[in-house]
């Protein structure tokens, strides 16, 4: 694979580096380390720029509006726009527009209509709900979840956790089970709006980490018309799993943003600061986290970008999106806890970013499957077949 | 972890807020009659956490209020969840808070 970056590409980057640098960096002097938002003012502000920049709604499909930005491309700057406190989960605080929900751009022309285009208009919000209280990591098996035909209906009970914006949503695209006989080909895909009786957010679900915090919902009797079927009845299944591998390329790459700003804090520290009459880049305990970090960052930024050329060529990407999602997720917290060891107490305080991005990239290795469905998936891709 | 504070209520006074300890959390400051009239965090860029925040709270508010708090690494997200089960609750928010952007809505038991 061809690493060297087009011009167009080195323009970008160096483009959305100098947005991060000069427009997110400066607010977050000012916000709550924890926070994952900015005042609107600023937000609608750097939105502005963001689309004269010709890069609002990166993940919108051209047809549908977005700048069409090829995914390698894509890769690039998602790494760029992590290079922040809030970077890891609320890169540059979505002022570059989100896609919303995926899944949407498969729906039919009515529920466009409906969901599709507000969603993209910014008058409607969605979430997703798959993960239920009885796992994550196999929500083919997991999920209990029900959805009864009834009439020209479905009634709906059950319960979803982890389950990031609902409280804030106008629907959520909901996985239930509708054939219990049939395990994965037993699972539908609906659209519900929560605003409908029975839908219930009964509680936040507090984690380590800062943005988006995790909701636990109830659903109970609550009716869904069949107008709001996403995709087939019971092949709701592939709906996810499409959503699952795609997702973890930008997912990598936040954690690869991270580990290259951590890595830029360390070099400029030890530089600088002294410990017994001498700075601490003279030091090779200190030379050689340096050092291992750079090989962490190299190694995930290769898997990633790798994973997004075969996905864009329109290659089997599976293995290579597993292989980045785990590497650079584990790898970045390697990065962020080196450095932080190489800051010393200051690294433990909130006046850096440092214990941020530490808490929030120990989610990286359990959100989006965790590194041991990661290597189950390559196993399974590497010698073949489905086994136990 | 209840939904919603349910620690006991403290005079706000200078002696009683000097005791809190200067960490990371969420509180809650009600009138005379015991109505939740804020709901407030220290994060972290209060100076002196809880207790300067509390400290504050106190030379507004010197007479006839109470308070009560909860040491909570998690202040943000506390926070907006106390605010939406006192709104789920009361159907609007205590009398002295402001609507945060994008404030959500839980429908706790």
């Amino acid at each position: 694979m061809e690493l060297e970056l087009t011009d167009e590409q080195q323009q970008v980057v160096a483009s959305v580096r100098r947005f991060v640098r000069e427009e997110i960096a400066p607010l977050e002097a000012d916000l709550d380390p924890d926070a994952s938002e900015l005042a609107p003012e600023d937000h609608e502000r750097l939105v502005g720029m963001a689309r004269s920049m010709g890069l609002y709604g990166l993940d919108i499909p051209e047809e549908f509006g977005g700048p069409g930005v090829d995914l390698v491309t894509r890769t690039l700057i998602s790494i760029e726009m992590a290079q922040h406190r809030a970077g890891l989960y609320a890169p540059c605080y979505g002022v570059f527009g989100g896609a919303g929900l995926a899944q949407l751009y498969e729906a039919n022309e009515d529920q466009k209509e409906r969901y599709l285009y507000p969603m993209l208009r910014g008058e409607k919000r969605g979430c997703f709900a798959l993960t239920e209280p009885s796992g994550g990591s196999d929500p083919a098996r997991a999920i209990r979840t029900t959805a009864v035909k009834d009439g020209d209906g479905w009634v709906l009970n059950g319960e979803k956790t982890f389950i990031s914006g609902a409280d804030r949503a106008d629907f959520a695209i909901t996985f239930a089970r509708t054939d219990p006989e049939k395990g994965r080909n037993g699972i539908t895909c609906f659209i519900v709006d929560t605003d409908m009786p029975g839908f219930r957010v009964r509680r936040i679900v507090h984690t380590l980490r800062s943005s988006h915090y995790a909701t636990e919902l109830e659903f109970d009797g609550l009716r869904i018309p069949s107008a709001n079927v996403l995709g087939e009845v019971n092949r709701g299944f592939a709906i996810a799993n499409d959503r699952l591998s795609r997702n973890r390329i930008p997912y990598a790459a936040g954690c690869i943003g991270v580990a290259i700003r951590a890595q830029e804090m360390a070099i400029e520290y030890v530089k600088h600061r002294e410990t017994f009459g001498d700075v601490l880049a003279t030091r090779q305990a200190i030379q050689w986290m340096i050092v291992d970090n750079e090989i962490d960052i190299r190694t995930s930024r290769w898997l990633t970008l790798d994973a997004a050329a075969r996905a864009e060529r329109g290659e089997s990407f599976r293995t290579e999106a597993a292989m980045a999602k785990l590497v650079a997720s584990e790898a970045g917290g390697r990065v962020v806890d080196r450095v932080m060891q190489i800051h010393g107490g200051y690294g433990m305080t909130k006046d850096l970013p440092l214990e941020r991005w530490f808490r929030e990239m120990r989610i990286r290795r359990v959100g989006e499957g965790p590194s041991e469905v990661q290597r189950l998936i390559m196993a399974r891709d590497l010698i073949g077949g489905s086994f136990h | 972890m209840s939904i919603r504070l349910d620690k006991p209520w403290i005079p706000l006074g200078p002696d009683a807020v000097a005791r809190v300890q200067g960490q990371l959390g969420v509180y809650e400051i009600a009138d005379e009659s015991g109505q939740v009239v804020l709901i407030g965090y220290a994060g972290g860029r209060s100076q002196f956490g809880l207790r300067g925040e509390l400290e504050s709270r106190c030379r507004e508010e010197p007479e006839g209020r109470a308070f009560r708090y909860e040491v909570n690494m998690s202040y943000l997200t506390r926070y907006r969840e106390l605010l939406m089960a006192f709104e789920a609750d009361h159907g609007r928010l205590p009398a002295q808070n402001r609507r945060p952007p994008r404030l959500g809505r839980l429908q706790p038991d």
